[in-house]
């Protein structure tokens, strides 16, 4: 039986660990205003994971803040899909992941605007409006890469064949949870078939449904992120600006 | 001396647009004072969640209240309801047009349906205008260019 508290886990550790990835592009995207876009987009996701894990600390009542949350767990406590901790890869693949990350969270916050838990409304509210723009961005993409050039064509139909698995994940039925995620299923699938058909791409048969990240058995990269980010926090416990 | 907290609070300046007030840009959403003790306690809510200006604007609501007499202000953050710039006064829309950054124009409905109004460029007033990226300098920003005098620009985005 899960409780609000790994409900608000899930979710933050999402939002925490697509914000850390995405923030990886900084200064290295192919393009000065993509730089600046993917940065606001890894901002927006990091506000949302603060809120989430502030509320998660709450709900849990052992003390811990957001910061004792992001930075002092290992690994094994990360509830995070898998579909998030995934290398960027190749542009196409950072826009695969963004487009399947955005069009489960834009009706998941929008559910949870609407849910009884105050709190997670609020949030949902907020976020759904963010969520609605990195949409927006990695489906321009998605169609401009897939319905552009033979290259650009290939690149962003491997990338969908890629990360397509992972994308299952976030959809196990949790019928106890403030929002079951397999109800937004018929919502995402709607969304990124249609993003799909106008970019003239197709996707891959269901075949391999890796999973494990909201038990906490993660891919290898995990770990490897979990160091960059944390090693300040531990090596100077407490520090402010 | 003791002077009025609201007056206070709205003259704060968002730190990186600095030609409109936080009240202006309608993220100030209360000022109260309590009648028994007589601390102010000050409400707002941010543009964005990431917004990294937040914690800038409160330590500017409390050095702008303890000028005015409150030195022991509380200043609380909500998220509900959601932050719009449709909030953004009139005075506040005409201040940013001035300062070079084009005003949002009504916000969007919710779910995902992009609407593309033209935006009036800023410098000439022409709406030949297109976007160059919808992430701009700040979250709250996205970058817009001119056909017509090839000038870039700042845009408020709808949110």
């Amino acid at each position: 039986m899960r409780g609000p508290f790994d409900f608000a886990l899930r979710l933050g550790d999402d939002a925490l660990i697509a914000a850390q990835r995405l923030a990886e592009w900084s200064t290295r995207a192919p393009e000065m205003e993509e730089d600046i876009a993917l940065a606001n987009i890894a901002l927006d996701q990091l506000g949302a994971a603060r809120l989430l894990l502030t509320y998660a600390g709450e709900l849990e009542g052992a003390g811990r803040d957001e910061d004792a949350l992001a930075y002092l767990r290992d690994d094994r406590e990360f509830r995070n899909c898998l579909l998030v901790e995934l290398p960027n890869g190749d542009f196409a693949v950072t826009m695969a992941k963004l487009l399947f990350l955005s069009a489960y969270q834009l009706p998941l916050y929008t559910a949870l605007s609407g849910c009884a838990d105050e709190r997670l409304a609020a949030i949902g509210a907020k976020a759904r409006k963010e969520s609605a723009y990195h949409l927006d961005h990695a489906s321009l993409w998605v169609r401009r890469l897939g319905d552009g050039t033979a290259e650009s064509h290939r690149r962003m139909q491997a990338a969908v064949d890629e990360i397509w698995p992972y994308s299952h994940e976030v959809f196990t039925p949790d019928p106890a949870a403030p929002v079951d995620p397999a109800t937004l299923r018929a919502d995402f699938d709607a969304t990124v078939t249609g993003v799909l058909d106008e970019a003239t791409l197709t996707l891959p048969r269901n075949a391999w449904v890796p999973s494990g990240g909201r038990e906490g058995v993660h891919t290898e990269h995990l770990s490897y992120l979990l160091a960059e980010m944390q090693v300040l926090h531990r090596a100077h416990p407490g520090a402010k600006w | 001396m003791v002077s009025d907290p609201r007056a206070a609070v709205a003259s704060v300046v968002d730190p990186e647009i600095r030609v409109i007030t936080i009240d202006e840009l309608g993220i100030l959403r209360s000022v109260d004072e309590d009648p028994a003790t007589g601390r102010v306690v000050v409400t707002i809510t941010p543009t964005y969640t990431g917004c990294p200006a937040m914690d800038v604007i409160r330590a500017d609501i409390r050095r702008a209240l303890a000028a005015a007499g409150h030195p022991d202000a509380e200043v609380r953050t909500v998220f509900a309801p959601a932050w719009s710039t449709d909030w953004i006064s009139a005075t506040g829309r005409a201040k940013l047009a001035a300062a070079g950054i084009a005003p949002p124009g009504p916000a969007r409905h919710d779910g995902a349906v992009p609407l593309t109004l033209a935006v009036r460029c800023p410098r000439c007033g022409s709406p030949e205008t297109e976007q160059v990226s919808r992430f701009g300098s700040t979250a709250c920003k996205a970058l817009w260019r001119c056909r017509s005098c090839s000038e870039p620009f700042d845009h408020l985005k709808a949110l």
